[in-house]
């Protein structure tokens, strides 16, 4: 021996699988840029600056209050990328920027940081953050502009000053498909909300991308198969059955699976893994539990959509079906 | 696996449910030869080798000793004899290190340089004219113990009781661990001695029915060891398994072949298996055939920071040194040095302890496998589950170990756990799972009443 070669103790086992938890969020990041480019598609450049302020809220919160690991930044993991735009995506295009920004401090600051950082938190941090804008600015995040084709044009009410009283603002707003069979019963086409050229907020409205995404994280097993099939199901089932009570009076299942943040919030924040739970058997008591809860809030509630607050709800539940739904062990 | 290995094993192949796939690594080794070791200067032999009591010598300072010949007795029923490797002197009876960090009893022998080293020990009575009694007293008077690394006294688990039934016998071929190619190599260039020594214990086992377990990647072992069990007209069958980690897990290995799970607590005789390693079959039949107790083994020496990876037949006692110089010994690049493989194996912190009976390889990494990955906090995205074979929470077991909550460990079945890793093997954000599992076993361990 030339070099004496430098031993290190520790133990087994010493190898180890290429997925990381960085990997693992990028990747989420990546079947993200699809969705983004649609919204820019239909909704201009106000997709992209509402995405991008609500990124810098969540980065530069996560910076100064994350907790700093002993290799560096609290950036590292990737996830408060992957928040900033889920929760942009959940926006009306014409949100202003500011509100955004300050979803996207309340995202992290609330949502992971103050509960001890990634993978402690019991709720998603995107619809916390979320949940925060519709709490503070029930106006703004209601004003659904239409996609219209203007792909340089940025919405006036982007724009608008923090706290400034003005005029009325002057956005033209439309019903969304959702309130639109709530408050009038006029479904929207199917092929509609496939290709999403309907007004929504920037990542919803596009259905098929959102299933094919969904196909692919699913196939990867970037999130578990388990929670977009029972929500999805339960959905379909469950809102199938009230449809054929009062066809007339009730959205058909089709429908009701593809308006609204259904798949956006089955896809990507339902699954999130650090905020539902861990046995099989639990995951499938979330997701059947998220898809009554849609189900109930968007028939008989008073807001014609209930994703995020279903998806919170079972967020909440969830240390409870930690606790109970254990795995049947080997030998037992 | 390649096409033509998938040409020889068409079948759909059996398995468990869970597991992991980690790279194998196997082509440093597997289609090495087995080469024999050459006779060093000097053996150390711990008295303990085994699960059990300590053998209890027989041979004191000064005395000449014959290769084969007994020099340490059982201790105990669950122990084992010991035989001197070679021709030679007994030097020293005293503590050495042993590879399992202690440093221990041993018998310390030198070579006689002038001896031609054969083998020339009384032939044994064959087993076929035994009693059950005296056969079982045979094979704790040969030293065999369970070859996979366990080394459990083979007297012991083949003792079965009259109201024990072993409806089957499975030899466990599956060597799951990446790596490794001994038994592989047994296998293929064992296979008339391993039937045999299967033949023999059948005959006092009188199992239904006789299973060869081997994983998939080992087409060659799958084919001669059919071949030979055709040539002597035994009925065994040899069954290929999924490539798939912890295959070769005993309890993974009968749910795989019979779809039975063995109840917890139990052993896999509680639900009629017998499972033994091939090596120690291949031992049996060397001592009643051949009068050669055990006395080496084969060894795969290999890794990237090995100049010359190969198998090596080694007497037991050699110190781990030499072996790795005759392998060409190992590059600057070495990080860590391991017994057994790289997912349950041992870390030594150097080469001078010796070969024992439970030694299945020397293994050494650089830092390109062993790469500390970053440590991230637990995402919950519940691989561990998927990986887990014994369907454990791995994660809700981390946290609790993390937390001291050693009760709520073995109310979560922490003392299940067999420690395969797994869990660790599979987490992304690089959780010591398996290791903090150990911890907690031992505290649960710790503070049970005895």
């Amino acid at each position: 021996m030339v070099n004496k070669p430098k031993i290190t103790i520790s133990t087994s086992p010493f190898l180890h699988d290429q997925v990381t938890t960085p990997k693992i969020m990028w990747e989420l990041a990546y079947t993200l840029i699809p969705i983004l480019l649609a919204a820019v598609y239909y909704f201009g450049l106000s997709a992209l600056l509402i995405s991008l302020s609500c990124i810098a809220g969540c980065l530069v919160t996560e910076y100064y209050l994350g907790k700093r690991g002993p290799l560096g930044s609290p950036l590292r993991d990737g996830s408060a990328l992957v928040t900033g735009l889920l929760l942009a995506l959940t926006l009306p295009p014409g949100f202003p920027l500011w509100m955004a920004f300050v979803g996207g401090v309340v995202a992290i600051g609330m949502g992971k940081v103050i509960w001890g950082g990634l993978g402690q938190n019991v709720f998603n941090p995107a619809l916390v953050g979320r949940a925060f804008l519709q709490a503070a600015f029930p106006t703004a995040i209601t004003t659904w502009e239409p996609p219209d084709g203007r792909y340089w044009g940025v919405r006036g009410t982007n724009l608008a000053m923090p706290f400034y009283q003005g005029e009325p603002v002057d956005a033209l707003s439309t019903a969304t498909p959702l309130s639109e069979m709530k408050f009038s019963h006029e479904p929207t086409e199917l092929a509609d909300l496939l290709l999403g050229n309907i007004s929504g907020s920037l990542g919803e409205t596009c259905a098929l991308l959102l299933l094919l995404a969904g196909l692919y994280l699913a196939f990867r097993r970037i999130i578990n198969w388990r929670i977009p099939v029972a929500i999805l199901a339960t959905v379909a089932l469950f809102s199938g059955i009230v449809y054929l009570l009062a066809p007339d009076r009730y959205p058909s299942p089709g429908f009701m699976v593809l308006a609204g943040g259904l798949l956006l919030g089955t896809v990507y924040m339902a699954t999130d893994p650090v905020s539902s739970p861990l046995t099989p058997k639990g995951i499938w008591i979330f997701g059947i539990g998220i898809g009554l809860l849609v189900v109930l809030i968007r028939i008989w509630g008073g807001l014609p959509e209930g994703v995020m607050y279903a998806i919170l709800l079972m967020n909440a539940a969830t240390p409870l079906i930690n606790r109970f739904a254990r795995t049947r062990v080997y030998g037992y | 696996m390649t096409g033509s290995n998938q040409n020889a094993l068409k079948d759909k192949l059996l398995t468990f449910r869970h597991g992991v796939h980690p790279e194998e690594y196997k082509e440093l080794s597997n289609h090495q030869r087995i080469e024999r070791m050459p006779f060093v200067e000097e053996y150390t032999l711990p008295l303990l080798q085994h699960i059990g009591a300590p053998s209890k010598p027989l041979v004191h300072k000064g005395q000449y000793v014959r290769r084969g010949g007994l020099i340490a007795e059982a201790g105990a029923y669950v122990s084992v004899a010991l035989h001197a490797p070679v021709d030679g002197t007994v030097t020293d009876v005293g503590l050495y290190g042993h590879p399992n960090g202690q440093m221990l009893p041993a018998i310390k022998i030198r070579t006689d340089p002038f001896s031609t080293q054969q083998l020339d020990q009384p032939a044994q009575r064959q087993p076929e004219e035994l009693a059950k009694a005296e056969f079982i007293e045979a094979i704790q008077r040969a030293g065999i113990v369970g070859l996979g690394g366990a080394a459990f006294p083979a007297h012991v688990k083949f003792n079965l009781s009259e109201n024990q039934l072993c409806r089957y016998l499975m030899l466990n071929g599956c060597e799951c661990e990446p790596f490794l190619t001994c038994d592989h190599r047994v296998m293929v260039e064992y296979a008339e001695e391993l039937i045999d020594g299967t033949r023999i214990l059948q005959h006092f086992i009188q199992a239904e029915k006789v299973y060869i377990a081997i994983e998939a990647n080992k087409p060659d072992a799958v084919i001669t060891l059919r071949a030979a069990a055709a040539k002597a007209g035994f009925p065994v069958e040899i069954i290929p398994l999924q490539v798939k980690y912890p295959q070769g897990a005993e309890k993974m290995m009968i749910s795989a072949i019979l779809g039975k799970e063995v109840p917890a607590g139990k052993l896999p005789i509680d639900v009629g298996v017998l499972v033994s390693n091939v090596g120690s079959i291949v031992a049996l039949s060397q001592y009643f055939r051949q009068s050669q107790p055990l006395i080496e083994r084969v060894i795969t020496v290999t890794g990237p920071a090995v100049r010359r990876p190969a198998n090596v037949l080694v007497p037991l006692g050699t110190p781990m040194r030499s072996l790795v110089e005759f392998c060409g010994g190992i590059t600057g690049e070495a990080a860590r040095i391991l017994l057994g493989g790289p997912m349950m194996g041992i870390v030594q912190k150097s080469l001078d302890t010796p070969v024992v009976k439970g030694t299945s390889g020397i293994l050494v990494l650089t830092e390109r496998e062993v790469q500390d990955i970053d440590t991230f906090s637990c995402i919950r995205c519940g691989r561990c589950l998927e990986a887990c074979p014994l369907f454990l929470n791995p994660a809700r077991l981390g946290l609790l170990a993390r937390k001291g909550l050693w009760e709520d460990m073995e109310d979560n079945n922490a003392l299940d756990c067999f420690e395969c890793g797994a869990c660790s093997y599979v987490c992304p954000s690089a959780i010591p799972l398996v290791q903090s599992i150990k911890v907690g076993k031992s505290m649960i361990r710790e503070r049970k009443p005895k």
